[in-house]
């Protein structure tokens, strides 16, 4: 049960709920840079990395900073520091952007080359901070965190370079006027969207569910939920 | 530059989604209902121009090499405030909007406007700078989220405005517009109609 829902988790983050096409996050450097397949791919690669750095680190100062309770470890059990969560995570981020493009500059100067330009871009990439967000709102674990951002991560990577080869085509297409660059890619995106609810009907946990110890756990775990539901409406 | 100038300039000649493409993110994501749309809207217009004001006001004091982060700082109190504020009087808005108020932090709008207009300019037209361009955000937001509302639930701040004779006849919601990709499509033919209608000017 556990393993399967960390893959499902990855499998879903990158095909049925992909960051891009499914939530919107990340499209203003989707749009800026999906003009060349070269480009896309590293910018795709550095967003893959800086979010499995980031969303962990936030997840834990999340977890032992900020959750109300968290501080009781130096005798401050009433504090709650969540109206603090943004500012933190977002220097989070700028500050690992910023860290990782000092170390990737020290010691690797050709994937600095490659990757380099495109750090400052990502401290204010959406998807970075999305993924934190998502996390804290859906509570998963450290580990379900490690895979959600990688799955996030290479769904968003998926994406753009799947749309800068299209766009590369698209320039030798005759593209009526005022519809151009923006317009075009926009509607092209939305029919990629439209292919990727396709994936939609995968359900690994349920496919699974024929063995009946795992299906009562499921089962009670809906159970529990439902209940969980019903007091919060009632 | 006067105030009307600046209004006419970030409303419509480079209105900040339609020319410029920024703050795709949120404008696509929370637009399924007129009532989210307007919300994000307003709310944008107040992170953008709070944090234009206290910029313009702090420019000649800020390095230049740190500047992103004291930006982002900025801004990012200026959400806090507003998710808080949005959580104690508008519960079930800020339920709906979810991540996406937390993302307007990273909405390239707030931080497009900070970088090009606020830290070269005077408090006073920073200010108006922001309305601006949180008026032009708010505008398209509402027009894709009343044709989302419409077509796809018949209704328009969740008041039934197809009549139910429509519905007797044989007509029915069109569930994709309640849908991403409809979004996509929908913003790109808005972007389209305005471009020939030609407010165009200086994309990229």
């Amino acid at each position: 049960m556990f393993d399967l829902n960390l893959i499902s988790i990855f499998i879903s983050s990158i095909f049925i709920e992909n960051i891009l096409l499914a939530y919107f996050l990340g499209m203003c450097s989707f749009l800026a840079v999906s003009k060349r397949v070269d480009t896309a791919m590293g910018l795709g690669q550095a967003v893959v990395f800086v979010l499995v750095l980031t969303a962990p680190i936030n997840w834990i100062i999340n977890q032992y900073l900020l959750l109300p309770g968290a501080l009781a470890f130096i005798g401050l059990p009433n504090v709650d520091l969540q109206f603090l969560q943004f500012i933190t995570f977002i220097s989070v981020i700028a500050a690992v952007v910023q860290l990782v493009e000092m170390i990737i500059e020290k010691f690797s100067p050709s994937l600095y080359m490659s990757l380099g330009i495109f750090l400052p871009l990502i401290a204010v990439n959406c998807a970075i901070l999305g993924v934190s967000l998502f996390m804290v709102e859906r509570e998963y674990s450290l580990i379900e965190t490690v895979v959600y951002s990688a799955g996030s991560g290479i769904g968003w990577w998926l994406a753009i370079v799947a749309m800068a080869s299209i766009r590369e085509k698209i320039t030798y297409s005759n593209v009526p006027e005022g519809l151009e660059g923006l317009g075009i890619t926009m509607i092209t995106t939305g029919l990629m969207s439209i292919g990727f609810m396709c994936f939609a009907g995968i359900n690994l946990v349920n496919e699974e569910s024929d063995n009946p110890a795992l299906y009562d756990e499921e089962k009670n775990s809906i159970d529990f939920m439902e209940q969980n539901n019903d007091n919060i409406y009632s | 530059m006067s105030i009307s100038k600046i209004m006419k300039k970030s409303i419509w000649t480079s209105n900040p989604i339609a020319f410029q493409v920024l703050g795709v993110c949120s404008a696509l994501a929370v637009t399924v209902q007129l009532k989210s749309g307007l919300v994000m809207g307003l709310a944008l217009t107040f992170v953008v121009s709070g944090s234009n004001v206290i910029l313009s006001i702090m420019r000649h004091y800020i390095p230049h090499r740190i500047r992103i982060i004291v930006e982002l700082a900025v801004i990012s109190s200026f959400v806090s405030v507003l998710d808080l504020f949005l959580q104690a009087y508008f519960f079930d808005i800020s339920k709906t909007l979810s991540v996406f108020v937390g993302l307007i932090i990273t909405n390239c709008i707030v931080m497009g406007r900070a970088e090009a207009f606020a830290l070269a300019n005077d408090p006073v037209p920073s200010f108006w700078d922001g309305i601006g361009n949180g008026t032009g955000y708010a505008l398209v937001l509402i027009a894709i989220a009343s044709f989302r509302e419409i077509f796809g639930s018949g209704s328009l701040f969740e008041i039934q405005i197809i009549p139910e004779s429509f519905y007797d006849m044989g007509y029915s919601n069109n569930g994709l517009v309640l849908l991403p990709p409809s979004a996509f499509i929908l913003l790109g033919l808005i972007i389209w109609s305005l471009k020939t209608l030609g407010g165009a000017q200086g994309e990229e």
